[in-house]
């Protein structure tokens, strides 16, 4: 680990401060950026700590809709009541990530900026453009498996590995954040990016803007959601692939869907063209594979990997099958 | 007296691990202790070509950096002394020359005031390497096997009897199928460890070692100083799967750096250095042909093992061990081959040959029942072997039919349908699987100290090792059998060279090989005390016979008047000593005796050397024909499964595991074992895998997020039941080892099961989603 800096901010206003010097990085609960420093990956030369921050609120909007904070827990968020009750899929996704112990330290915030879990990336013997940019991907032609089959590029084949991520993307959640120079919203779609030829830029955000809160709009029907998640064991592992749905049906034909899908894309991977082949079709089986089809229709396997196809294929139908049979 | 022998106590060092107070050998709190990072290659072969120190040097804390360019010149370890453990790679020493024959190899030690200022100076080091094409990828070298030599303990590699290709082709039924098994890494809880100090010529060294005995003879002849001046600790280890059996490079690079420096230096590894510079187990591929007749009976058992290892040693994987006495047939053919890749040197990892023997060997059985439409527990009882067909020696003991009627009524077997994929438990395919387990039953000479204090309470040293496993607990309680006390009053000590020798913590040989010199040496030191007593006038014992004499919570006592007593510390402080000693030695070594063929005249036998008279009554209890026998323990592995058959995930419902290994010294800890070897066994089955890279032949997956291990949301039921017959033969307890066999058809009773569930077989371990759906 390199040395660096430790500042304790006090407000959002004094952590995006310290945030603009060069090389900082915010830390939240530490779960993926303490892993990351103890191996060289990141070298901040400034570690501004934002639990001092007042964002730990989980708000209930007036439309039906929820505010979160970007320091609540994951482990609170996946407990809560309401988002329980109304948005089951977002709960769901939190509670198959990684462990108890992990989850009472992850954060909103911290889970959407979470790094890829690709081997390479984590081995520094090894060429990865997202670490190094330039140095090339050992995994393109090395061992991949575990990485994405969708939004690939020749640079870069890792997967996001966040199960949260895929429940808003699902969702379409919005992301808020704070600069120096004020506030914005993010639309979730724009927040993670594709590797295209800079794999090592992963989102939308400023050296020094913060998250602050994540919005997710009011969906009736997302009463009606799940997530599920296919791993190689039966927890504290992540997905070989897994799908977060929604869906409105009424008298047995579609009226509105929501679909994304995790361990098999770059980013998390809300699937328009899946939701576009439910909605206004029957609720059955025949949909439901039509629209995994759809939504895998790009699908660029690698050696290890083309068995994600059909893995996430019938994923999505079980999920969409299970939403169905909660009717 | 209570025997305290059988009884599930606590263990005696539970509260201790639980609190933090067993100091494990990365833990010691040593004066001016100076903190090794090592530099491992990041190529797979070649030559170092420059190693740049400059910046390393200048960095805050840096005491120095040890390279090849200035270290200390080691020995090459002399393979003839007994006591010597065995160094991993023996043609790798380390850092004595500038080869790279494995990514992950040794190539320098920063050693620096904290442990965070050497690992840092050690990620400036910029070695430049002339690089060479490396051996990578098992199967495309193939065409480079051969024959190794021996195996672990000499086991043969090549064994045969009748003609097995000609009993193939005119069997009624065959089954010839090939079987893969990755290359599977032991991480153990506790990474290794070295601290070493010098103290003018003399060292010591906290180690995580499965024997302080192997590393003092090793250090002693590796770094030419006498063993006496060689002083080796592993008071607890945080268990070692084999991996800590063989000697690895930091065990010699601590004391080098320390000397070199001259400060007391630990090197303690990382997990991701774990995976390339402490051992494995080898990739293996196995192709086992059966033939059988209409009856079911086998008329043939081919078992053609490859096996990988390094350029700098041999290790073979005896995949095949087993085969030729586990069942019935007069025809057998066990062959193994090894090929030599770039990759650090595989070790025994946790029922070495037997574990990944018995997954392909016992997977073709269950092939073959399906093709005799046979039950796979009927199938195994016909072919039961009586007794080893290739030694020609009877079995000390073997209850394996018992095992499986056991076993299949714990599982449920009745519920298993014949035809696969006809069980369902809501969108579910439920599957049985059977396989028999079989491990050796090792002992070894051993000897240990007994004292009696005369305050009661009693004491046993002896230089072998808990690893883990519940030695100091077995052992406590076979020594307080022996001096007459409550479990409380007596203390064992263990893991310290200063000892007397005992066994290496390896091939399930502890418990037999200890356990008899320690019972011996504690009833000697009681013997001597009865002495002391019927020959003093002022004892109630005075004049009595010592073969009358019982001993009864810490008292001696004229047979069952227990008003004729008196207490050792009455004799003891009468006598005006603070405490009585006692040794004993067994020389028994089953590996030897099981390979010697059966001759009539005595060849070296149990001996006891013990000091007391009453060692004469131990030395009668050790058989004396103990060379007429082979020594297995055995068992039947049941597990029920559930399918998705979509989604190719598996769940393991329930396993039922029926032990036979003698005597259960204590339920706790033997049940503990056989647990944590199913459990080794499950991630072998499912999960487990290390992988290299197929371009350069280095460690992809080297930590426990992408080496997945079993997880309690993984861990079914399990049942372990023993049958609970002492051996009559291995030793006055009639204990066998148990470490061990747990591991042994574990894997392949799951993959049984799930073929049950779905009819797939797949021949590849790990069973994955992907290989299911495929
Ligand atoms: C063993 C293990 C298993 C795991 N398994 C899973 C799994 O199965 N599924 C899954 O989804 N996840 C899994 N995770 C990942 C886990 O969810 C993330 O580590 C966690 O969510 C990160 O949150 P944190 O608060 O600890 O972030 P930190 O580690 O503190 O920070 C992570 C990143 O986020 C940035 N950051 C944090 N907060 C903000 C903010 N408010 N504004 C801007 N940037 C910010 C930091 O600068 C840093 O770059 C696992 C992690 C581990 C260690
Ligand atoms: S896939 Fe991406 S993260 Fe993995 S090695 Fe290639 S560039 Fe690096």
């Amino acid at each position: 680990m390199e040395p660096f800096r430790f500042v304790k901010a006090q407000d959002n206003l004094a952590a995006i401060r310290a945030a603009g010097i060069n090389q900082a990085k915010f830390i939240a609960g530490g779960t993926n950026m303490l892993d990351l420093m103890k191996l060289n990956i990141e070298t901040p030369k400034q570690v501004v700590d934002i639990n001092k921050l007042s964002l730990y609120k989980i708000e209930e909007l007036q439309n039906g809709g929820i505010r979160i904070g970007a320091l609540v827990k994951n482990s609170d968020l996946s407990y809560n009541p309401y988002i329980i009750k109304n948005f089951p899929v977002l709960s769901e996704a939190l509670l198959s990530g990684a462990s108890p112990q992990l989850r009472n330290m992850a954060t909103t915030g911290g889970n959407l900026m979470q790094r890829t879990r690709c081997p390479y990336f984590y081995n520094t013997d090894f060429a990865c453009n997202k670490r190094v940019p330039g140095s090339g991907c050992a995994a393109i032609t090395g061992y991949n498996r575990m990485n994405a089959i969708l939004g690939t590029s020749d640079k870069c084949i890792a997967t996001h590995p966040s199960d949260m991520c895929v429940a808003m993307a699902a969702l379409g959640a919005i992301i808020h954040v704070q600069g120096p120079k004020g506030s914005r919203a993010i639309p979730f779609a724009d927040f993670h990016l594709l590797p295209g030829q800079t794999p090592h830029i992963e989102h939308n955000l400023k050296q020094d803007e913060l998250i602050t809160h994540v919005e997710i709009p009011a969906l009736p029907f997302a009463v009606k959601s799940y997530y599920l998640k296919v791993r190689d064991r039966a927890s504290y592992e992540f997905a070989l692939a897994s799908a977060a749905v929604a869906l409105d049906i009424q008298n047995g034909t579609i009226n509105g869907a929501r679909v994304a899908l995790g361990g098999v894309g770059t980013k998390p991977w809300r699937s328009l063209e899946a939701e576009r082949a439910l909605i206004g079709a029957p609720a059955n089986a025949q949909t439901y594979r039509t629209a995994a089809n759809a939504a895998l229709a790009e699908a660029k396997p690698h050696k290890d990997n083309a068995f994600k196809i059909e893995l996430a294929k019938r994923t999505l139908v079980r999920a969409l099958t299970t939403v169905e049979g909660m009717s | 007296m209570n025997e305290s022998l059988g009884k599930p106590i606590d263990r005696v060092d539970g509260r201790l691990k639980v609190t933090g107070g067993a100091t494990y050998a990365a833990e010691y709190k040593i004066k001016n202790l100076a903190y090794g990072a090592p530099v491992l290659s990041t190529i797979t072969k070649g030559r170092v070509k420059n190693i740049d120190i400059q910046q390393a040097e200048k960095m805050p804390g840096v005491i120095g950096v040890m390279t090849s360019e200035n270290c200390m010149m080691l020995h090459t370890p002399s393979g003839s002394d007994p006591g010597s453990g065995k160094f991993a790679e023996k043609d790798l020493l380390p850092l004595q020359n500038d080869r790279v024959l494995y990514g992950g190899q040794y190539i320098a030690v920063v050693v620096a005031e904290t442990a965070e200022q050497a690992e840092q100076a050690a990620a400036t080091i910029k070695v430049t390497y002339d690089e060479q094409k490396p051996v990578v990828g098992f199967e495309a070298n193939f065409s480079t096997a051969y024959q190794p030599g021996s195996g672990l303990g000499g086991a043969k590699t090549q064994e045969k009897r009748g003609d097995a290709d000609a009993a193939m082709q005119s069997a009624a039924f065959t089954t010839d199928e090939t079987y893969t098994t990755p290359v599977y890494s032991h991480n153990a809880m506790e990474p290794h460890a070295t601290i070493a100090e010098w103290n003018g010529d003399k060292l010591t060294v906290y180690d995580a070692t499965q024997s302080v005995m192997g590393v003092q003879g090793l250090l002693s002849n590796i770094l030419g100083i006498p063993k006496e001046n060689t002083q080796v600790y592993a008071l607890y280890i945080g268990g070692g799967f084999g991996s800590k059996g063989f000697t690895w490079a930091n065990t010699l690079l601590a004391p080098m750096a320390a000397k070199q420096f001259n400060r007391p230096v630990k090197i303690e590894l990382k997990r991701q250095q774990v995976f390339s510079a402490a051992g494995r187990r080898t990739q293996t591929q196995q192709k086992i042909g059966l033939g059988a007749g209409v009856d079911g009976k086998l008329t043939s058992i081919k078992h053609d093992t490859i096996s990988e290892t390094s350029f700098v040693d041999e290790f073979v994987e005896t995949a095949g061990v087993a085969t030729s006495m586990i069942y019935s047939s007069p025809n057998v053919e066990v062959k193994h081959s090894l090929v030599r890749l770039n990759r650090g040197t595989p070790c025994p990892m946790r029922a070495p040959g037997e574990s990944v023997g018995m997954y392909a060997l016992e997977v073709a059985m269950d092939e073959m029942a399906n093709k005799l439409k046979m039950d796979p527990v009927q199938f195994r009882i016909t072919n039961h072997s009586d007794m080893d067909e290739q030694k020609k020696k009877q079995f000390s003991s073997k209850y394996l039919k018992e095992c499986y009627q056991r076993g299949a009524e714990a599982i449920g077997w009745s519920n298993r349908s014949a035809e696969p994929g006809m069980t369902k438990q809501g969108n579910l395919l439920v599957g049985y699987g059977v396989a028999t387990a079989t491990y050796p039953a090792n002992r070894s000479a051993s000897s240990a100290k007994a004292t009696l204090f005369a305050d009661g309470h009693a004491e046993i040293l002896c230089g072998t090792q808990d690893i883990g496993t519940g030695t100091y607990t077995v052992m406590t309680q076979v020594a307080a059998d022996a001096f007459g006390l409550p479990v409380d009053q007596v203390k064992v000590k263990l893991g310290d060279s200063s000892y007397p020798k005992g066994a290496q913590s390896g091939g399930s040989q502890v418990s037999a090989s200890v356990g008899p010199p320690i019972r011996a040496a504690a009833l000697g030191a009681v013997s001597k005390v009865v002495k002391m007593a019927i020959a003093d006038e002022k004892s109630p014992l005075y004049g009595k016979k010592e073969e009358d004499i019982v001993v009864n919570s810490g008292r001696i006592q004229f047979k069952d008047h227990s008003n004729t007593s008196e207490s050792f510390t009455d004799v003891l402080r009468r006598k005006g000593l603070d405490k009585v000693e006692a040794q004993a030695k067994t020389n028994v070594s089953t590996r030897q005796q099981q390979d010697a063929a059966p001759a009539p005249d005595g060849s070296p036998e149990a001996k006891i050397e013990a000091e007391s008279k009453t060692n004469a009554a131990v030395q009668a209890d050790e058989k004396t024909d103990r060379k007429d026998y082979v020594f297995h323990s055995f068992g039947a592995q049941f597990a029920k499964v559930l399918v998705d058959p979509d989604l190719g995930t598996i769940r393991v419902e329930k396993i039922a595991s029926v032990m036979d290994i003698g005597t259960v010294m204590n339920l706790k800890t033997a049940t503990n074992q056989i647990m944590g070897g199913i459990l080794f066994g499950m991630g072998m089955a499912l999960m487990e895998e290390t992988k290299y890279d197929p371009n350069n032949g280095r460690i992809v997956t080297r930590d426990l997020a992408q080496y997945l291990v079993p997880v309690h949301a993984d861990i079914p039921e399990i049942d372990v039941q023993f049958i609970e017959k002492p051996d009559p033969f291995i030793s006055p307890i009639g204990a066998r080892g148990i470490g061990e066999i747990g591991v042994t058809g574990m894997a392949a009773a799951i993959a049984n099961a799930i073929y049950n569930a779905t009819g797939k077989r797949v021949r590849d371990l790990p069973i994955t989603p992907d290989k299911l759906i495929a």
